[in-house]
């Protein structure tokens, strides 16, 4: 694994992250929001994995961060899943642009 | 170049093609299962950096269950009035060049890094295998554990009391 740089997986999650932070930006489709932060979580995960594996290969407290990581990540997923129902229920969309409510 | 590097250049194209496709497709299914493929690409990257248990845990969490949760809703939702909904092409412009600049700062920032560091010598390949995470997940990392138990407790709880009627 040391013929590939640590410096390429950094700019492959750097990349990743901000294709995911175009998609938080430019679509209004909630679900796709969403996928748009998972997406931006795991750029984040490659990054804990490589650096463990480059910097401290003995050690393993960057695999257990991306395991909590995952953990919220499923949890955030569900509770966001009940939030895009209820919104649902009440617009009968998902379009961020339609709940204006508390819009100030 | 040898295996790994061929390896890493396919999935990382493999990754980063399929992102695009998530942001730019029109239809959320389809976003849905890009996002599939690009998790499979990120658990392969895992492979090849040692963490083999994360490879597993990723595609069973993300790929099995998040984004069934996703295609559950995509299909409880009537689809035809949320296909069309875009931004105007000025914030896309604005977005995607906004994003390069950073990206660009970014990677010039990567380049004047250390690279000392990354010649690291690899110890053992199976430091990620389920046997090795256990010990220390269950000794040093026993606390965050359990509240992360805790955690799924009240988020279910939440889920449970927002999407009742």
């Amino acid at each position: 694994m040391n013929e590939v740089p640590l410096t390429h997986i950094l700019v492959l999650s750097t990349a990743l992250f901000f294709i995911g932070m175009f998609g938080l930006f430019t679509r209004r489709n909630m679900i796709t929001i969403l996928m748009s932060v998972e997406l931006i979580l795991n750029s984040v995960n490659i990054n804990f994995v490589a650096f463990n594996k480059y910097l401290f290969p003995e050690k393993l407290d960057g695999v257990f961060f991306v395991l909590f990581i995952i953990a919220i990540a499923a949890a955030e997923a569900a509770l966001a899943i009940a939030i895009i129902i209820n919104l649902y229920r009440n617009h009968q969309s998902i379009d961020v642009d339609d709940a204006t409510e508390m819009k100030f | 170049m040898g295996v790994t590097a061929i390896l890493f250049w396919i999935l990382s194209s493999l990754a980063l093609l399929s992102a695009i496709m998530i942001v730019v497709s029109k239809n959320p299914v389809h976003s849905v299962l890009w996002l599939i493929l690009v998790f499979f690409a990120i658990s392969g990257h895992y492979l090849l950096l040692n963490a083999q248990f994360l490879a597993i845990v990723n595609i069973i969490v993300y790929a099995g269950a998040i984004m069934v949760l996703f295609l559950y809703v995509l299909m409880l939702i009537d689809l035809k009035k949320i296909v069309d909904p875009q931004r105007s092409l000025w914030i896309k412009l604005v977005g995607v060049a906004t994003g390069c600049c950073l990206l660009l700062v970014l990677i010039a920032a990567l380049s004047k890094a250390d690279q000392t560091t990354a010649l690291t010598q690899t110890i053992g390949g199976n430091i990620g295998l389920v046997e090795n995470l256990g010990k220390i997940l269950f000794s040093e990392y026993l606390v965050p554990f359990e509240i992360s138990s805790i955690l799924f407790l009240s988020a279910m709880v939440g889920a449970v009391v927002i999407g009742k009627k």
